[in-house]
């Protein structure tokens, strides 16, 4: 059996060690364009902020390819896929043959026209290792920059180079911050927190024209920079996907055996979509779990095992300057929130089961909450009065307890 | 695999395996200089409420979420014992958004998170917690 695999991050590893959980023997091809071992691409804000290195954001250890017999070509890009002769056909004029392949292809930056842009020298997107060290050469304490974008992306590396550069700003058309994870209350909580640290934010607005070292927004006021970043948002890479027929829509349409519409092709991470059963709707939930976990199931059943990912929830744990923030889930619904002044909780309950929540300050035992949607735990089954307060497992019927602690069959 | 299984109805809720726990972990081998008069973090917590008491650490998962979701694989399974190198992780805190037993938790700094690793990674051999359960409220060893 010959397995190929586009891509090389979260998704393609989950794939890899999804198909040698079954299947020992099978060749594996990792096609990857970027020249580097797998790392994790969202510790590239810990890395420039000095809580990583190289070496340490290597998301498996250096024996990885060897020690799962998979044959990994660096700094290649996949050009077509062939899918009557089952091979992908590489930059280099070499072609792969398969028989079981996967979409891992990721998410490219999306780079809305902006007048002017052309002329900023120093301008830098923040998706990849080499983006980062791109940006970590540009910079110098010094150095004015301007982030367009406050979302995950944006601002993350906002907390990365905020101790190596002079000035920082941040501009978004959004009027908040992390619009995609977090409520109104809860994007000003963490906006005042990361504005203590010299960050400057110009919100609801968006920039009329670069010129000379400045950015003139559309609210009337300038901002002077000298190195940009530009993270207003990401697409999913599925043309090579659609050229064969594989069915897109915002991203790759994949079922709960990660598989496409055509026979064979699979597809995981960020350039799929995934059933979001909060919203109940197909969505792409870009998230470094989620495209493990795709990857995984994608593996297991190109090796002809069975494993279903049909769990999938938005969810997230990201921090700012010490201020830790998760999230999951949906936010439409009956609220309780409770409020003091380092922390945020915001329960959503609909239909007898909790949707989503928001924790900002105080994230303990998170995970219990995130269960509960996961397994869309029936809320009168357990104590949700002594569940809201925090989370734990007195809350649950002692039966059920005896089957998460005790070692007893559910 | 052998874990650490509860038995809730004997448990006195009386704190000892989080006492042994931290102590276990501490590196220090006088457990009074290791404990007296410091805030301790244990990897085994105890949850107490109309008179039910019940142990909860790691449970070492068959289909671990935590090393799936794990975004520096930092996270691992080890012979069936769920591992975190504390060098790797940056404390993004994913696992704990997703831990459905709560059992993952930041350590003292704040920063990296630590876990049950049933005291394979410190000098104690087997458990701490259970050697120093007065009452066989929790137990090592395969259910």
């Amino acid at each position: 059996m010959n397995y190929v695999i586009i891509g090389n991050s979260a998704a393609a590893v989950g794939c890899v060690e999804g198909i040698r959980s079954i299947d020992k023997t099978g060749s594996i091809t990792v096609i990857s364009d970027e020249p580097h071992h797998v790392y994790s691409r969202p510790l590239i804000s810990y890395l420039l902020y000095g809580k990583t290195d190289r070496e340490k954001m290597k998301y498996r250890p250096d024996d990885f390819y060897e020690k799962n017999s998979v044959t990994a070509l660096f700094g290649v890009t996949a050009e077509k896929v062939d899918y009557e002769a089952k091979k992908v056909v590489l930059n280099n004029g070499s072609s792969v043959a398969f028989d079981k392949l996967l979409f891992a292809t990721g998410s490219s930056p999306f780079v809305p026209p902006m007048e002017g842009l052309d002329t900023v020298p120093k301008k830098f997107s923040f998706m990849k290792l080499d983006d980062a060290m791109a940006l970590e050469e540009a910079i110098g304490p010094q150095s004015r920059v301007l982030i367009v974008g406050a979302g995950l992306i944006g601002l993350k590396c906002a907390e990365g180079i905020r101790g190596k550069v002079r000035e920082l700003t941040v501009v978004d058309l959004a009027p908040r911050i992390l619009p995609s994870i977090l409520d109104e209350e809860g994007s000003d909580m963490v906006q005042k927190h990361i504005e203590k640290q010299g960050i400057t934010f110009h919100l609801g607005t968006s920039v009329a024209r670069f010129g000379a070292e400045k950015a003139e927004l559309k609210n009337g006021e300038t901002v002077e920079f000298d190195v940009l970043v530009l993270a207003v948002g990401v697409r999913p890479n599925t043309a090579l996907a659609a050229e064969i027929g594989c069915k897109v829509n915002r991203g790759i349409v994949s079922d709960e055996h990660c598989r496409t519409n055509l026979d064979g092709i699979y597809a995981a991470g960020d350039c799929s979509e995934s059933y979001d059963i909060t919203e109940d709707q197909y969505r792409v939930l870009a998230l470094w779990p989620n495209a493990y976990m795709q990857g995984e199931t994608a593996g297991i059943d190109m090796a002809g095992g069975n494993q279903l990912y049909d769990k999938a929830i938005p969810m997230n744990a990201i921090g700012f300057f010490d201020l830790h923030v998760i999230t999951a889930g949906s936010y439409a619904g009956e609220a309780y929130v409770t409020r003091t002044e380092d922390t945020y909780k915001k329960l959503i309950t609909k239909d007898n089961l909790l949707k989503g929540f928001i924790l900002i300050g105080e994230i303990a035992r998170a995970g219990i909450y995130t269960s509960l949607i996961r397994e869309k735990t029936p809320l009168d089954t357990v104590d949700f009065e002594l569940i809201r307060e925090r989370p734990q497992l007195m809350a649950f019927a002692a039966p059920e307890r005896a089957v998460k602690l005790g070692g007893a069959k559910a | 695999m052998k874990r650490v299984y509860v038995n809730e109805k004997w448990c006195l809720g009386c704190h000892l395996c989080e006492y042994n726990c931290a102590f276990a972990n501490s590196g220090c081998d006088d457990m009074v200089k290791a404990l007296k008069d410091v805030q301790i973090y244990p990897r085994i917590q105890i949850e107490q409420g109309n008179g039910i008491n019940f142990a909860v650490n790691c449970r070492h998962c068959e289909e671990p979420l935590c090393v799936k979701s794990c975004i520096t694989g930092a996270l691992s399974v080890q012979d069936g014992v769920i591992h975190v190198d504390q060098d790797k992780c940056v404390g993004c805190y994913t696992c704990i958004l997703v831990c459905p037993y709560g059992a993952v938790m930041p350590g003292p700094t704040g920063g990296v998170v630590q876990k049950c690793e049933l005291c394979t990674n410190n000098s104690s051999g087997e458990p701490a917690c259970v050697k120093g359960c007065p009452n066989r409220a929790i137990v090592f060893e395969e259910r």
